[in-house]
């Protein structure tokens, strides 16, 4: 069976201030047709980058990759034919022109005859559900309708396969909700579009894809569907800890044994530190406690944790993402 | 191939439309491109007429004020557009697309010439009558014709701006800067550049302007033909042959170095 998209020893390096940066090292991925497939990582992974190698924005150093059956190198516009990229937080469009002049004048860069654009267009924007937004220029959307916008341009051309580059970023939840309900219903219902999507939203992941692939510092950490990736830390302990102070310091458990890793998030509003710490064992557990409290700090709260996406993440590189993108390391 | 030529005639309509809905949009939009020129060239008018110059002066002012706006429409939205489009978002749109890159120039230049002449023809009209030029045409069509041929060029050498723009932004920003004066100056648009030195006017060569305002003010103001003015023509022809095919050359080139260097897509350069 042909993959819908297929890469092999991928490797993208960037020009960095002292030494070359590895943003892709020799990532290897195959999506079947009709997957809705999630690359899950935090900023500055490498999600972005294989986006754009597949969608022909960007060549890579090394390594080979093909979407429909193309050579992303040597056929970037058969490539073309047969995807879409829609991009988180961009702009959609033209700010002067409606809703409906955006969506027609790119229903053009894709061959589609006047009345066959209205028609599509019409049908999307029923989908999407904000006709009232058609002859409303776009510069005056909020960020929420241009997203569906967004999405509305992605979908004219009937993509085969479909790339949504953080497609969420900066919505509110019940406007992200609707979103992945319709691309999941797009994907599996009408057509068996395939779709790649990159996302630091660990629920969205688990939420939309058949598979998801954990990226981290350019390379594929672990790749199956969210269950699978889920059960396997089913033989650790995640557990939930409510401390009572921002500035506490963790650094401690790096060295202490059977911690598998652990992220925090701290919360300026209440002064506290939520721990969510993935341990071997109980016994790990009590150590972590008796340390705390050593510190004097007050435990508020603890609490037993099913494993998701975020753990598989924590279990790989033994961090979490806020850690990571915060520049803290753990 | 002929499915393929079609789809991107659509695509330059569709940008052609985008640009001229684009642009007239705003009523001020408009009044600030129709009275900005006609203030400038009020200003070399008077100064000819305090001057005592020849009548046929105003009617240089007139032409090269008129012509003028169509530099800068090459210039300002023509090269810069894929950098703005960049910035904006929408070229990674464009470079997604199974489409040609220059039928999307196609269309912005095509689009920049319907809206330049029309405000180019309000100006000429609007100059013409208030300071009383002196016309002499006796050819029109030689007329019009050396002003499509000077339009080709200058537009086909902004779609070669427009592939550094893309990947260059603010570097060609400050190249367009730089020469936007030069041009006004060296391409004669308010007074004969043949009262240039002979070095300056080499240089005056190589822009395809100074070649077109000359041929048109030769044939509408001394009342020239064809038989006069050929080897302007010719140069605009030359000019266009050598222009297109380096754009399209050199906006693949920048593709193609843009995907390496990972700065096609790179804002805030």
């Amino acid at each position: 069976m042909q993959h819908s998209i297929e890469t092999r020893d991928l490797i993208r390096t960037f020009k960095g201030q002292d030494k070359p940066v590895k943003a892709l090292d020799k990532v290897s991925i195959s999506i079947d047709e009709g997957e809705i497939f999630g690359l899950l990582g935090p900023n500055g992974a490498g999600k972005t980058t294989l986006i754009k190698i597949l969608t022909t924005l960007l060549l890579p150093t090394s390594g080979e990759a093909h979407v429909g059956g193309f050579d992303v190198i040597k056929e970037p516009n058969k490539v073309r034919r047969v995807i879409s990229l829609v991009s988180g937080g961009e702009t959609p469009g033209y700010g002067i022109l409606s809703t409906n002049e955006n969506l027609w004048f790119f229903s053009q860069l894709y061959g589609l005859s006047s009345s066959a654009a209205k028609t599509k267009i019409k049908q999307l924007l029923t989908d999407l559900n904000f006709e009232e937004y058609a002859k409303t220029r776009m510069a005056k959307l909020s960020t929420g309708y241009k997203q569906r916008l967004n999405l509305a341009r992605g979908l004219l051309n009937d993509p085969k396969i479909l790339f949504l580059d953080e497609p969420t970023l900066g919505l509110d939840v019940l406007t992200s909700k609707n979103l992945r309900n319709y691309i999941v219903d797009w994907a599996k219902k009408e057509r068996k579009g395939t779709v790649l999507l990159t996302t630091h939203y660990m629920a969205e992941a688990d939420e939309m894809c058949d598979r998801v692939a954990i990226i981290d510092h350019g390379k594929i950490l672990a790749c199956d569907n969210p269950l699978t990736l889920k059960e396997k830390l089913k033989k650790n302990v995640i557990m939930r800890i409510e401390v009572s102070s921002m500035q506490a310091d963790f650094s401690f458990m790096e060295k202490m044994e059977g911690i598998v890793g652990y992220s925090q998030t701290r919360s300026i509003q209440t002064d506290t530190t939520t721990l969510k710490v993935m341990v071997l064992d109980e016994k790990t557990f009590s150590m972590i406690t008796s340390k705390l409290e050593e510190q004097k700090l007050k435990i508020l709260s603890i609490n037993k944790a099913e494993p998701t996406l975020e753990d598989v993440y924590i279990s790989r590189v033994g961090r979490g993402f806020e850690d990571e993108e915060a520049g803290t390391s753990a | 191939m002929l499915d393929e030529l079609v789809r991107n005639l659509r695509v330059a309509y569709a940008r052609l439309w985008v640009r001229i809905k684009g642009s007239n949009q705003e009523p001020e939009w408009i009044a600030a491109d129709l009275l900005i020129p006609i203030l400038t060239l009020s200003a070399y008018v008077y100064l000819y007429k305090m001057l005592n110059a020849p009548a046929e002066f105003s009617g240089f002012v007139i032409i090269g004020g008129t012509m003028i706006a169509f530099w800068v429409n090459v210039l300002w939205n023509m090269s810069s557009q894929f950098y703005w489009e960049k910035e904006t978002g929408t070229l990674e749109m464009y470079l997604v697309a199974p489409i040609s890159r220059m039928a999307i120039l196609l269309g912005m230049a095509l689009g920049g010439v319907v809206n330049t002449t029309l405000r180019a023809v309000v100006i000429l009209v609007a100059g013409t009558i208030i300071f009383q030029v002196p016309l002499a045409v006796h050819e029109p069509f030689t007329a019009l014709f050396t002003f499509i041929l000077t339009i080709i060029a200058l537009y086909a050498l902004g779609m070669l701006f427009a592939s550094l723009f893309m990947l260059y932004g603010r570097e060609a920003w400050h190249t367009a800067n730089l020469l936007q004066e030069p041009v006004y100056f060296l391409s004669g648009s308010y007074f004969p550049i043949r009262y240039l030195p002979d070095v300056v006017q080499l240089l005056a060569s190589f822009i395809p302007l100074t070649f077109g305002l000359d041929g048109i003010r030769r044939v509408m103001i001394d009342g020239q033909g064809i038989a006069d003015i050929w080897p302007n023509i010719v140069a605009l022809v030359i000019f266009t042959i050598v222009l297109l095919p380096l754009a399209r050359f050199a906006l693949n080139y920048m593709e193609n170095l843009g995907k390496k260097e990972g700065r096609l897509t790179l804002r805030w350069q």
